[in-house]
């Protein structure tokens, strides 16, 4: 028996959400009484590899293959089946982000193994397999028992902390064979975000809403996003106008975000944009309105206007960095 | 080319979700049924596509899987401008279970895209979709955000994350939908209410296959500490406390 966990790595390199699954996948294997194999899947150098044996993994494969240059939804499926067929898996933890709900669930199909998705926390139990998901755009959160022999669990981003546990890693290079048949994905373009921080993977938010008025005005918006080392993001109608790119919208029909600190400006705190960032761990709000229903969800609040508060923010923020 | 689009029905985004009885189940007392958002984009896309002739598009069936009760949900998507509609007679037992319903129906007929959504906002599996593709062995393309034709062949674009990749893959093909597949949800004119009585809903009874999970209960998330109050003269007490209370700058 093993726990197989699947690092995907951004031009050969890991990211923390890698590291917080391998954390996971550790934390998984101690109730299960049993060790983690790590997966990665493309050029990476051993260096980096060894990173993972630092979050707990025992054993590291890596399969490094040219047919595998792009993500084939069937070949990633293929040869994460065959890894974890010979590793033995009972649990297959994979990330919630985009390559993980492309992958989970034709695994789930290929291995007949059900999926706990978007899981925030250990299983509940292991006997029977419960797992604690959100449900209901995070309104609620459901109990959910897993019958299969092989379970797939997908973790949701910044939802588990790091958890450092040394291990001798061994390395291994994983043979794989990939049926060239599932080769059918031809990228003719591809389009990278570069140098800036993924929403996705930010710490810190700063989100303005329509409350900011008019595109004109997300300097101070931006100047506080920068001094806190944090992503930039904005409420739907925000995108839909144009004022920020589509890019940053969040919520039930954008992006899904959990980072440590959201700070909302001028959002309303509409349950569809709730959906979005209700799993953050802080929640500060700044809007004119005290009855806004954004304080319901918030630890910290100021009542009062953005254009004045933001400039202040950012100089106290300066203040202590002297 | 034929465009099937798989859609689910939901509590409309801004119900208050309560809980039955025991725990084991939703209050649906008093909720309104919707098109999951993603699912009415996909079909808005979907239809944009057919109504364009240069795509070769002739027609755009919406597949459900649930009981009778759910028949204006579908009657909704014939409304929008769907041609026909299949139902597979069962409740949703788990999304294993779903996928393989959509997929026996899917064989019955020949479909070139295969559209689902991304997440749905009950169940928020992020997984009917690529289970469908699996059980029918074709490609998938998830979180396709446009789907295009050039030269009379399917242009999608996937986000990576951290960026976006323009791809082709060969029909048959499920599309897993998200953000910017179309823009504004089209809406159901009287003229299309009225036709819709008309149109054609097949029922399919299941194939017999076990669930592989099973929801065993709910609970409300944990509620939130009351806000704490930062008085707007003084904004810099705020960093303060995100600093030394709650430790997070
Ligand atoms: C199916 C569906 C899906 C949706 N999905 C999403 C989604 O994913 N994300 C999303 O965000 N929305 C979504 N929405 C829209 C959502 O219902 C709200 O309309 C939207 O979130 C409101 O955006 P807002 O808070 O920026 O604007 P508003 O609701 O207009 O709020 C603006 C706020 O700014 C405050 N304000 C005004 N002036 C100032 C000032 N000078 N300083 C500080 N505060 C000020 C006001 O008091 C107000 O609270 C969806 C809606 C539907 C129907
Ligand atoms: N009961 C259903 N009938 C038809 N399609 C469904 C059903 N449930 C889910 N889907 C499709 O699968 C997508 C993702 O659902 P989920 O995996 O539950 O998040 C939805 O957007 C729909 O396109």
């Amino acid at each position: 028996m093993s726990v197989l966990v699947y690092t995907e790595n951004w031009d050969g390199k890991f990211k923390k959400l890698s590291f917080e699954l391998v954390s996971y996948a550790s934390a998984v294997a101690k109730m299960l009484n049993t060790s983690v194999t790590a997966l990665s899947i493309g050029n990476v150098g051993d260096d980096e590899l060894k990173k993972l044996g630092n979050y707990g993994a025992q054993k590291i494969l890596s399969a490094h293959n040219d047919q595998l240059a792009v993500l084939d939804n069937q070949a990633y499926t293929s040869v994460i089946a065959e890894i974890a067929g010979k590793e033995n898996a009972s649990v297959v933890i994979i990330s919630n982000n985009n390559t993980g709900k492309a992958l989970a669930p034709r695994l789930s199909v290929r291995l007949k193994a059900g999926v706990g998705s978007g899981v925030s926390k250990l299983p509940l139990s292991t006997d029977p397999f419960t797992v604690y998901k959100r449900a209901y755009s995070g309104n609620a959160f459901a109990h959910v028992v897993i019958k299969s022999g092989i379970k797939i669990l997908t973790l949701a981003q910044n939802s588990f902390d790091l958890l450092e546990t040394p291990n001798n890693a061994v390395l291994e290079k994983a043979e794989v064979k990939v049926d060239a048949s599932f080769i059918k994905t031809k990228v003719k373009d591809v389009n990278k975000q570069t140098g800036k921080i993924l929403l996705t993977d930010a710490d810190i938010v700063v989100s303005g809403g329509r409350g900011m008025k008019s595109p004109d005005n997300w300097g101070p918006l931006v100047e506080l996003a920068d001094a806190l080392g944090a992503a930039t993001a904005c409420s739907r109608p925000v995108s839909d106008e144009g004022w920020r790119t589509h890019e940053e919208h969040t919520g039930q029909t954008g992006k899904i975000i959990a980072p440590n600190l959201y700070i909302a400006v001028g959002i309303s705190g509409a349950t569809q944009h709730l959906a979005g960032v209700s799993s953050s761990k802080y929640i500060v709000a700044i809007n004119t309105d005290k009855d806004a229903p954004i304080f319901e969800a918030a630890q910290y609040g100021i009542v009062g206007d953005a254009m004045k508060i933001l400039p202040q923010l950012v100089m106290a923020l300066k203040e202590i960095k002297k | 080319m034929k465009i099937l689009v798989c859609i689910s029905n939901v509590p409309d985004t801004t119900t208050k979700i309560k809980i039955a009885e025991g725990n084991a189940s939703i209050d649906t007392a008093g909720i309104q049924w919707v098109i999951n958002p993603w699912d009415e984009l996909s079909l808005t896309r979907a239809l944009e596509l057919r109504d364009d002739q240069s795509t070769g598009i002739k027609s755009v069936t919406v597949a459900h899987v649930g009981p009778a009760i759910s028949e204006p949900t579908i009657r909704k998507a014939l409304a929008i401008g769907a041609d026909d509609a299949i139902r597979v007679n069962a409740e949703s037992a788990d999304a294993y279970f779903v996928a393989e319903q959509l997929a026996e129906a899917i064989k019955k007929e020949q479909f070139d895209i295969i559209m689902c959504g991304i997440e749905s906002s009950d169940y928020n599996g992020s997984v009917v979709g690529g289970m469908v593709a699996e059980f029918l062995g074709i490609p998938s393309v998830s979180a396709a955000s446009a789907i295009n034709f050039e030269g009379g062949v399917p242009v999608i674009t996937r986000d990576i994350d951290g960026g976006k990749e323009i791809i082709n893959v060969p029909v048959p093909f499920v599309a897993i939908v998200q953000k910017g597949i179309a823009k504004e949800p089209r809406i159901a004119a009287m003229r299309g209410i009225m036709m819709a009585r008309t149109k054609p809903i097949k029922t399919l009874e299941p194939v017999a296959i076990e669930p592989l999970t099973q929801i065993v209960s709910f609970e409300k998330p944990a509620p939130r500490s009351a806000c704490k109050f930062v008085d707007a003269a003084n904004p810099g007490q705020l960093i303060d406390l995100l600093r030394n209370e709650a430790k997070v700058i």
